[in-house]
């Protein structure tokens, strides 16, 4: 029998907002523990929670990128259960009415295009961080936990898909294309080893063509989308063997091992199902007026499938494609002001995704590009196309623009790198290098090939080496044919 | 001693009287009376002589911060108080001192109070007596053998022997108005969501008001102005127009129409309560009211439908104190054994029932027959009382179907207990002002309060109505088992 993996990815994306989602404190990595708090994300007796507006628009912003519906009205819940590191023993998520609900996400795998559905998207706040400490860090033998709750509070957007993901390829392009879109609407740093962006994944399997759904098992603790798509993919396996072998899936979450690079049964948590939701009494009813919702719409950056689409129609491969939308906003405005100043796409591509990023790698500047723009970009291509310069003199040139010295035919005048390209000033070099040479043209027309390439390079000798070669090469020929 | 605290604010402003005598009065009220009726769980005598201190200072420089500038207040200990111990009346939170003050302490510091302690209650507020308190029961200033009431028994107390002038509470089920009743004062429970509930600890969270405990209706008016208003830090805080309770106090009650709710009387009422209330509806009538019987069906099954929200909003809500970040620890092997041993010693047998009874209604499988239910019971309260003040401005009734009963009689009867508030939950259930007016004694001196009922933000009317029941009744509160002034 043929196995169909079915997998669905929730994903946890902290916001970036100024302030937690709850209370007035700073939302930030690092520093030292328990300084980023207050009464209300230490769940005080007394203190209460305030909507951060600002987070509410990071998670319309999302659905309204993953193609959502926003619901006009949304209510918060109290998710209750007891755990050390959740002040309030109650978490304020959402429940039946989450802020954004059916949209999808298209991806892409091995040249395929698939739309993946997304379920839903709803807000709610993070828990603080629990230390073990003694004996390996692990929790039931730690010899004491601390308790930081500097991440109590912080903002957090889950996105559910649907069961739509059928390998582990797949899982992974889709974690990689969520993450891509989150980061281009700028709502979160979705730094992986942070944990600003996490993963976990329901795997089921079932026999090829039906159309019920297996037994499903909540895959945790991937840290990486390597992680994500060697976690699925061994628990297919996993489910496949036990199926076959006559045995059973049991509903579980299992933990991922990295290192021995298989799942483990985490301990099922007695009524860790019941969590008791009921309408958070504190806060009142979120209300997403239309022309929120169509302002926020109206204010949505290009997303990276789109902006892949654009380039594709523009002519450039679809590698070039996938490398450039992924480079940062900077280099892609340099693109695009290049097309418009005349260049041609895939060769401006090619200087962003080849040269201009290696430069950067090279000099580790993070910070804007100092002289680099659309116009200078386009000048220096159009120069090589001429063959004003040699493509290695380009590379110079193009250091010079990054440096912020000035345009390409500036600098390559300053350091005299402009080839000869004028016919008439080449004649006269090649007729006296024909002249020094009388048996060349003979042997020539005899079919010795090589006698061009000593030609040439007597000729770019006489030049001192300005000449441009391709010109050099097409002249010398004619005189010879003729 | 002066009549309340508009009085008292008269006398200080004419110079009669200084906040520093006013407080030792008050002071010295407490010392005397304070062992028979344990209404205060702290006295921060020396905080409160410095903020009286401060007044003299300031009214002596001709700073004035209003109607309670020198004024001496107790807190229901569920109110938090910075560098003040709060505990709730619980052993969970003993010690527990709070680095914030909640927004109501806030806006009487600055209006200039004198804070002079925080009172004993029911803890967490569950219970109607002040008997469920962790650190012992109060006793009713008119008879030392019988309950104040509950759960702000104590402010109750304080307020009627005169320990303080102003007496804050909270009232989710009749915590204001039914000790209140039973200790001869005026007690009064605002619109839902125009006190912040910010610093409060929660009991259940849609229906705890704070309110205030005064000994006349100008003071209560006078008091709700200055704790209520709009605030950033309270989600459910009303950020409308307020009305203004003071503005109807003298305008007396003639033309309009008084409801009577026909489903407050009868069975489980006590006849000198019934008399009471008959004898003031009659001067009601003769001052220029139309009174009207109204039906109000719902009340009946409001009891029970109270009895799953606020259990199951308190389950959550008391979720918190599990002995990992303040409060009481008891230690365990394991941190889930840590938190069980903890809540199990902390929490009193009132407060585990009521957390077990809301922990059940909200599980998986019940919560429709249950908390989902209750919620509807509580929309067709809401659509009651709208029908009903369609025809009426103001809704009256016994404000507690007994007088203060004997302590003990009903700690061992949860349903006898949970019925001494069946005139008050209704207001709760449906987020209206409601109010206790003392209107009399009973044969064996007790006091009987009168409750008036208006709709959400009618404070104002409510207040009018208030005052002539207080002209009507002429009441005085002289509490007869305690030695009250010099
Ligand atoms: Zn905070």
């Amino acid at each position: 029998m043929t196995w169909e993996p079915v997998i669905g990815i929730e994903v946890h994306v902290e916001l970036m907002t100024a302030s937690k989602m709850f209370c007035g404190c700073e939302v930030a990595h690092g520093g030292q523990p328990n300084t980023r708090v207050c009464p209300t994300c230490l769940g005080l007796p007394g203190a209460l929670p305030v909507t951060n507006r600002a987070a509410i628009e990071s998670i319309m912003s999302i659905g309204l990128a993953l193609g959502c519906q926003i619901s006009p009205r949304s209510v918060f819940h109290r998710k209750n259960y007891f755990y050390a590191d959740l002040p309030k023993n109650y978490q304020i998520s959402q429940f039946d009415v989450p802020v954004c609900h059916d949209g999808y996400l298209d991806i892409e795998v091995d040249g395929a295009a698939r739309r993946v559905g997304i379920e839903r998207a709803h807000m709610e706040e993070d828990t603080g961080k629990s230390i073990h400490i003694g004996l390996g860090g692990r929790i039931h033998a730690a010899e004491r936990t601390l308790l930081d709750f500097n991440r109590s509070g912080v903002p957090l957007v889950e996105v559910v898909s649907r069961p739509d993901l059928r390998s582990a390829v797949e899982a992974r392009a889709y974690a990689q294309e969520l993450r891509s879109v989150i980061a281009e609407l700028g709502v979160s740093d979705v730094r992986l080893e942070e944990g600003s962006i996490r993963f976990d994944a329901n795997v089921s399997v079932r026999p090829e063509g039906s159309e019920q759904l297996g037994t499903k098992v909540e895959v945790k603790n991937m840290n990486s989308f390597r992680s994500l798509e060697r976690a699925v993919g061994h628990e297919v396996e996993r489910q496949t063997a036990l199926l076959e072998s006559g045995g059973s899936v049991v509903q579980e979450t299992r933990h991922w091992d990295e290192e021995s690079g298989v799942t483990h049964s985490m301990r099922v948590k007695e009524g860790s199902s019941d969590y008791r939701y009921f309408t958070e009494p504190d806060l009142v009813p979120l209300v997403m007026s239309p022309e929120w919702v169509a302002g926020l719409g109206a204010r949505l950056p290009e997303m990276p499938a789109e902006r892949r689409a654009r380039y594709l129609s523009q002519g450039l491969a679809p590698s070039t494609a996938g490398v450039l939308s992924g480079l940062d906003p900077g280099l892609r405005a340099v693109y695009d002001d290049a097309v418009l100043s005349g260049a041609s796409p895939q060769a401006a591509a090619n200087w962003l995704t080849g040269e201009v990023v290696a430069w950067l790698r090279r000099s580790e500047a993070d910070g804007p590009l100092t002289g680099l723009d659309g116009p200078n970009l386009a000048e220096l291509i159009e120069m090589v196309d001429d063959g004003a310069v040699s493509s290695s003199a380009a590379k110079e040139l193009l250091a010079g623009i990054m440096s912020g010295e000035g345009g390409p035919r500036e600098i390559a005048e300053r350091r005299d790198l402009l080839q000869v390209s004028d016919v008439g000033q080449l004649d006269g070099v090649i007729d006296s290098v024909l002249a020094e040479n009388p048996d060349a043209v003979g042997e020539f027309r005899s079919g010795e090939e090589k006698v061009v390439g000593f030609l040439v390079g007597q000729i770019m000798k006489a030049t001192g080496g300005k000449a441009d070669p391709r010109l050099v090469n097409q002249l010398l020929r004619e005189k010879m044919t003729g | 001693m002066a009549a309340g605290l508009a009085d008292a604010g008269r006398l200080l402003r004419s110079g009669e009287i200084t906040a520093t005598a006013l407080l030792e009065e008050a002071l010295g009220t407490a010392s005397r009376t304070e062992a028979q009726l344990h209404a205060f769980l702290t006295i921060d005598s020396e905080g409160a002589r410095e903020a009286a201190a401060q007044a003299d200072a300031d009214f002596a420089d001709g700073v004035d911060f209003g109607p309670l500038h020198g004024i001496p207040v107790a807190l229901k200990d569920n109110l938090c108080t910075r560098g003040l111990e709060t505990t709730a009346g619980s052993q969970i939170l003993a010690g527990y001192v709070p680095p914030y003050d909640a927004t109501v302490v806030e806006r009487l510091r600055h209006g200039g109070a004198v804070i002079v302690g925080k009172t004993n209650l029911d803890e967490f507020a569950m219970g109607s007596s002040t008997e469920n308190s962790a650190y012992g029961p109060t006793y009713n200033p008119w008879d030392l053998s019988r309950v104040p009431g509950g759960s702000s028994g104590g402010s109750a107390a304080v307020v009627a022997a005169g320990s303080a002038l102003l007496g804050l509470g909270s009232d989710t089920g009749g915590s204001i108005r039914q000790p209140a009743s039973l200790c001869g004062v005026v007690g009064m429970k605002p619109t839902y969501g125009t006190v912040s509930r910010y610093g409060l600890i929660a009991f259940a969270s849609s229906l705890d008001q704070i309110g205030p405990f005064t000994r006349t209706v100008e003071d209560s008016a006078i008091a709700l102005s200055t704790i209520w208003g709009h605030d950033p830090l309270d989600s459910t805080s009303y950020a409308g127009k307020y009305p203004d309770p003071v503005a109807g106090l003298e305008r007396g009650v003639d033309g309009l129409k008084v409801g009577i709710v026909t489903e407050l009387s009868g069975e489980g009422f006590e006849p000198g309560v019934e008399a009471a209330t008959g004898d003031m509806l009659g001067r009601l009538e003769k001052a220029g009211v139309q009174l009207v019987e109204v039906s109000l069906p719902t009340f009946e099954i409001a009891l029970s439908a109270y009895y799953l929200i606020a259990p199951a909003e308190a389950s959550s809500n008391l979720a918190r104190f599990d002995g990992i970040r303040y409060g009481l620890r008891v230690e365990g092997p394991t941190t889930e054994e840590l938190m069980a041993r903890t809540r199990a010693e902390g929490f009193g047998p009132e407060v585990t029932r009521r957390i077990l009874l809301g922990t059940y209604s909200l599980s998986a499988g019940y919560y429709d027959a249950f908390y989902g239910q209750a919620q509807r019971v509580r929309a067709a309260i809401q659509e009651d009382f709208a029908r009903a003040y369609d025809l009426v401005d103001v809704l009256v009734s016994p404000t507690s179907p007994t007088v203060a009963f004997e302590a003990g009689a009903r700690t061992s009867d949860p349903l006898a207990m949970y019925l001494s508030d069946i005139c008050n939950i209704p207001a709760n259930m449906a987020g209206h002002p409601a109010m206790t007016v003392p209107i009399g004694l009973d044969d064996s001196g007790l006091p009987i309060g009168f409750q008036v009922m208006a709709p959400p933000l009618g404070e104002q009317i409510m207040y009018q109505v208030a005052a002539e029941v207080e002209r009507q009744a002429a009441f005085v509160i002289a509490p007869t088992a305690v030695q009250v002034a010099r």
